[in-house]
């Protein structure tokens, strides 16, 4: 995979750069500001994009404006946004590019290596990787939202697992069940949310995401 | 102490003849209820010494405030003309109150002893002034009669006068008849608007407090408020304290042992690090979670980042109420202004959501005249209160919008729906940052 990261902390960046190398990955450039990063993406095009959401010039959200505005250039360029804390509204804003090869996820997911590289891998293949914290702000958001208040409480927990991104066998992995079990969860939430049943795993998550961003 | 700040409101809009004429009736109508206050108030007065003066005190104080400020109300808003009022605090009920309105109806430099020498003048000047227009309507309107019939009146009433006009022939008759109509539009067109603002100057006159009497007001005001926002400030800076104490510190040093029993069995048991290992990650990333959520208390990211426009709306996504957020902002806040509106709406929210039993939220900001205001609407059972038991959360918000300024009014009336507006003056300043 080649991979751009944009990171204005120079241990984190270096971190992280040599993370993605002992994982076989190249990365093409490490930047560490908007500007830069707007650049790398437009002329290196990268397979993923992995961009704090905070940099300089103006240490506010540099990152997300310079990723929303690289995807819109071009279209479906993987982005995994990283940050100090998520918020709703940039998870809104960033599905509102397109819902596949996204990611948003807190900072401190770089601490278990290997789940953060399967992570990047999972955005560079055109999937999606929301942070549990992100998708339990989404969900309490829609709290008084009928079909979703019927769900039973596993149910609920399938959800949450499919919003962050994950297939079935890691949905069972995570919650300890079958994958048998987990097909006929997803089975009934589709059914009481209302949502089109498909087979392809992905489709399936964006369809949870939509309906939760609704 | 309530103060009202003086401030020049704008010119309200341009209106009619017939509807400022309409309105001048409505000023001489509460020139007659203040009649009647007024004689009450006599009798109040002459027995203040008595303890039945103390027990009636407190009702008639409110129907005089009721009535003054119904006026005070309908000069701003019909002639622009703020007449600001300055109200101490009160015991709030019983026979503290009754003394306590006593001695300030005593005191010449007090509000209460305005509004009352107001109510006594207010029959016969405030009604003079607003019965000028009818007055003049109904000169016309005689002028007319006598044009119609002076001219066959019987002689022995000798001749009839209108104004300086002896009617008494076809010409006379005329005359007065054209004088007649002449009062008649200016009774309509000219006279009601001009009454209007005679009658709040009128009104300013004898109701507002002087000059220092306000400056006093204000200075009070500012030395509560001041010494309230210090309080405040140090009981937040206590609780970061404590929240730092009790959480990431104390996992930091959870950290430290566990990595420092680690190193000790590294050489002897590998299988017992691991374990060790995985606690202290699993520490650090609570650490990180209670320093992330200790952030959003002290300075919401968002609110740094994008300003108060996004960061309502990020409230109304996390809202379990199905909030719809409409927002009229040319320009950003000052920080510490966009803060504490931020944590208003925020406790708003959560009240809504606590206590109301709403469905529907709809939160509007705008800016408007020199200042921030944010309603807050639910459609839950209303009945919400600042000053009821439960109500401490709007207190708090309160008292914090008033270190700026602002107010906080509530209208939850039994059964809904629950409307909370708030209002804070204050300057935009940095350029508009928002994404859409």
């Amino acid at each position: 995979m080649r991979v751009v990261l944009a990171e204005d902390h120079f241990l984190l960046r270096d971190g992280v750069t040599r993370l993605l190398e002992a994982f076989g990955h190249e990365v093409l450039a490490a930047v560490d500001t908007g500007p830069l990063l707007l650049e790398a993406l437009l002329s290196l095009r990268p397979d993923v994009a992995v961009v704090d959401v905070r940099l300089p010039p103006t240490f506010s959200d540099e990152g997300l404006r310079a990723a929303v505005f690289a995807r819109t250039r071009v279209p479906g360029l993987p982005v995994l946004l990283l940050s100090q804390y998520v918020e709703p509204l940039y998870a809104h804003e960033l599905l509102a590019t397109g819902s596949e090869g996204i990611g948003y996820v807190l900072k401190e997911r770089v601490s278990d290596g290997a789940e953060f590289i399967a992570t990047i891998e999972r955005v560079a293949a055109g999937g999606t990787a929301m942070d549990p914290e992100v998708v339990s702000k989404l969900v309490t958001g829609k709290s008084r939202d009928e079909p979703l208040a019927s769900l039973t409480p596993r149910e609920r927990e399938v959800l949450e697992c499919l919003a962050q991104g994950l297939s079935n066998a890691g949905t069972a992995e995570s919650l300890f069940i079958t994958e048998k079990a987990v097909a006929k969860h997803v089975g009934n939430i589709f059914m009481k949310l209302g949502l089109p049943p498909s087979e392809s795993a992905n489709r399936r998550v964006l369809a949870v995401l939509a309906y939760l961003d609704r | 102490m309530n103060t009202t700040r003086q401030a020049e409101g704008a010119a309200p809009p341009p209106v009619s003849g017939p509807t400022a004429f309409r309105r001048t009736l409505t000023l001489w109508g509460l020139a007659h209820r203040a009649f009647f206050v007024s004689l009450w108030c006599v009798m109040v007065s002459s027995v203040l010494r008595g303890p039945l003066g103390v027990k009636l005190l407190p009702g008639t104080e409110r129907r005089v405030r009721a009535l003054a400020d119904r006026q005070r109300e309908l000069a701003a808003r019909w002639s622009g003309v703020e007449v600001p009022a300055v109200y101490a605090e009160l015991p709030a009920t019983g026979r503290a109150r009754g003394k306590a309105l006593r001695s300030q109806l005593l005191d010449k430099g007090n509000q209460v002893h305005r509004d009352w020498r107001w109510v006594h003048i207010d029959w016969f000047a405030g009604g003079a002034i607003a019965a000028g227009p009818v007055l003049l309507g109904l000169t016309g309107v005689w002028g007319l009669w006598t044009a119609s019939i002076g001219t066959e009146l019987p002689r022995e009433w000798d001749s009839v006068w209108f104004l300086f006009v002896p009617v008494g022939d076809p010409d006379t008759a005329f005359l007065a008849g054209a004088l007649g109509v002449l009062c008649l539009l200016l009774a309509v067109f000219w006279a009601p608007r001009r009454t209007l603002r005679l009658h709040a100057r009128y009104l300013r006159l004898v109701l507002a407090p002087s000059e220092s009497e306000l400056l006093a007001a204000r200075v009070e005001h500012l030395r509560t408020t001041r010494s309230d926002a210090v309080d405040t400030q140090m009981s937040e800076i206590r609780r970061i304290e404590r929240d730092l104490h009790d959480g990431a510190q104390a996992r930091l040093v959870a950290m430290g042992m566990t990595l420092n029993a680690a190193e000790h069995l590294l050489a002897t048991d590998p299988e017992a690090v691991r374990d060790l290992l995985v606690e202290a990650r699993q520490s650090s990333t609570a650490a990180l979670k209670e320093l992330r959520d200790l952030v959003k208390g002290i300075h919401p990211p968002i609110l740094a980042d994008r300003g108060l426009a996004d960061a309502v709306r990020s409230l109304a996504m996390i809202s379990p109420l199905r909030t719809e957020v409409v927002v009229d902002l040319p320009a950003r806040p000052e920080p510490p202004v966009e803060s504490a509106v931020y944590f208003a709406v925020s406790e708003l929210l959560t009240n809504a959501a606590k206590h109301s039993g709403a469905e529907r939220c709809w939160i509007d900001l705008r800016y408007e005249r020199g200042s921030l205001r944010v309603s807050v609407t639910d459609d839950g059972q209303g009945g919400a209160d600042v000053r009821a038991g439960t109500g401490t959360g709007l207190r708090g918000v309160e008292r914090r919008l008033a270190h700026f300024d602002g107010v906080l009014a509530v209208n939850s009336p039994p059964g809904g729906p629950t409307l909370m507006t708030l209002e804070l003056p204050c300057v935009l300043s940095s350029p508009k940052t928002t994404s859409s």
